[in-house]
């Protein structure tokens, strides 16, 4: 599968990215009722996981990490932030859901558990700010998953193999397009979506502290957020993407495949070999 | 990856390989060996000896044992559980060699009737699991498929009493891999075949009066 067949395919049955990944779904032995319950139940888990975090700090297992979420919350809710309402709420979710997984709280991997905030994020603030529908966010849900699905295909969702830009990049582009469909965009345009976040997060490398999914996994689902909402933002305003989705894709897996193994979740480059990172490890898990 | 690999699963964090997959390798340790576990040791290599505390790796395994789900939230408490469930377990970090995949597990179960056995499992990400031994017999066992393990005399004619077993109930064979059995000087061989489809009942105890056949058990998939 490409975007270009899949854009084709929904101008031509006049269907959102979200129907046309439901009807593919159906196509390999799934069937619309049940694909439907269990994005209900995910939407479920995601909007727990969003709010889990904000009231009350919550701390990791490690103790490395925790009370972002409930900082920000405060800080957000006594009008200070200097973004507007969607990406400030969506800053928040996306530090609760985080901070949520890396204390072995319950959430929906999308593509990861590592970049689980960044999908749930901008599509639940989005929605609750814009009232949107709720079938509509199954259905954005959906849309998500597709793009996912083509950079699974074409490159890869695991940070082992492509580092951060396969898993909070990936996560980015699925919240890019899900974010673009929900709000009226052409299955064109959420590509473009998708295309925009993917370029703004190639070659981000996967150096996590301790080997551990928090320091800098947390943050960066915020800076996922950031880049998911302004790409949706730009498509929506007509903006193209002039490196089409398919081609941002290949020059992903390239990249992914010209980092060095210290760079891809190995724990032996980048953030965790520095002083502050070799210190932590050292607070977990001993010299 | 279908749409559902990509959106999910729900499940308890930090880690799809080291907190989910871990649970679900547990968990199916528990079903292979049934319910009455009394000890378990679980060996610990690699990546997961190296970071099992930080991920809860040793939670969720002990979770799985204990037939918690990967998304139970009660996975967070399992050694409280286990002790109230009177099981006693250990993790030791270990090196079971450059071959194993990196978070690789040997479980050593003892049963309440004493029974001890090892499994041998790895999370190979995304929180899907691969078991390869069983009381050494060398198996591939994802929990997705039903498996045939067995292992005969070395001679002609057994295999094909297998699979006539198998036409006869319409069953069809995914993957089979058959290997004499080297380390030991006894004519034996062993095989597992993956299969689509559940089998009917007693097709276990139809292919164990095979003639040649020594030992056979069918493994069904995990249940979720």
């Amino acid at each position: 599968m490409t975007a270009k067949e899949l854009i084709a395919r929904a101008e031509q049955e006049d269907v959102s990215l979200g129907a046309l990944s439901l009807e593919i779904e159906s196509e390999h032995g799934g069937n619309l009722e049940t694909s439907l319950e269990k994005f209900e139940t995910m939407l479920q888990v995601m909007e727990a996981e969003v709010e889990n975090a904000l009231s009350s700090p919550v701390c990791s297992v490690s103790g490395l990490t925790g009370g972002d979420g409930y900082l920000y919350e405060k800080y957000r809710t006594a009008g200070l932030s200097l973004q507007g309402e969607i990406p400030s709420l969506a800053t928040a979710y996306a530090l609760s859901a985080s901070e949520t997984n890396a204390a072995m709280g319950r959430i929906v991997a999308c593509p990861t558990a590592g970049s689980c905030g960044i999908v749930p994020a901008c599509v639940l603030a989005v929605a609750r700010i814009c009232r949107i529908p709720r079938p509509r966010i199954l259905y954005a849900l959906a849309c998500a998953g597709l793009v996912g699905m083509l950079i699974d295909e074409h490159a890869s969702l695991a940070g082992a193999e492509g580092g951060c830009q396969a898993e909070c990049g990936s996560a980015a582009a699925m919240a890019a397009a899900a974010v673009t469909e929900m709000m009226g965009g052409r299955p064109e345009a959420s590509f473009h979506a998708a295309a925009m976040a993917i370029k703004n997060q190639l070659g981000l490398v996967c150096d996590p502290v301790a080997g551990l999914v928090e320091i800098p996994c947390i943050k960066r689902n915020v800076g996922g957020v950031s880049i998911a909402l302004s790409s949706a933002d730009m498509a929506l305003a007509g903006i193209k993407s002039r490196i089409p989705f398919d081609d941002a894709v290949e020059a992903m897996n390239r990249v992914g495949h010209a980092l060095p193994a210290a760079l891809r979740e190995t724990a032996l480059g980048g953030l965790a070999t520095t002083e502050a990172g070799k210190a932590m490890k050292e607070k977990v898990f001993g010299k | 990856m279908g749409l559902f690999d990509i959106m999910g699963p729900v499940m308890i964090g930090p880690s799809s390989s080291h907190t989910a997959g871990a649970a679900r390798l547990g968990r199916l340790v528990r079903q292979l060996i049934g319910g009455d576990i009394k000890k378990v040791d679980m060996y610990l290599h690699g990546s997961f000896a190296a970071t099992y505390r930080g991920h809860g790796t040793d939670k969720a395994l002990l979770a799985g044992i204990l037939d918690l789900l990967p998304s139970d939230e009660r996975l967070r408490d399992s050694f409280r559980l286990a002790k109230e469930a009177g099981i006693e377990y250990a993790f030791i970090p270990t090196d079971l060699g450059e071959d194993a995949h990196p978070n690789t597990v040997k479980f050593v179960v003892t049963t309440a009737s004493g029974a001890v056995h090892t499994v041998i499992g790895a999370s190979i990400g995304g929180g899907q699991v691969l078991i390869q031994e069983i009381d050494s017999l060398h198996v591939r066992f994802t929990g997705e498929r039903p498996i045939i393990i067995c292992r005969h005399e070395d001679h002609p004619g057994v295999i094909s009493g297998i699979t006539t077993l198998l036409y006869e109930a319409r069953i069809n064979i995914g993957n089979m891999n058959v290997n004499r059995d080297r380390t030991r000087d006894t004519h034996t061989a062993q095989m597992y075949i993956e299969i689509d489809s559940i089998p009917p009942d007693g097709l276990e105890y139809h292919i164990r009066c095979i003639r040649g056949i020594l030992d056979a058990m069918i493994l069904l998939p995990i249940r979720e």
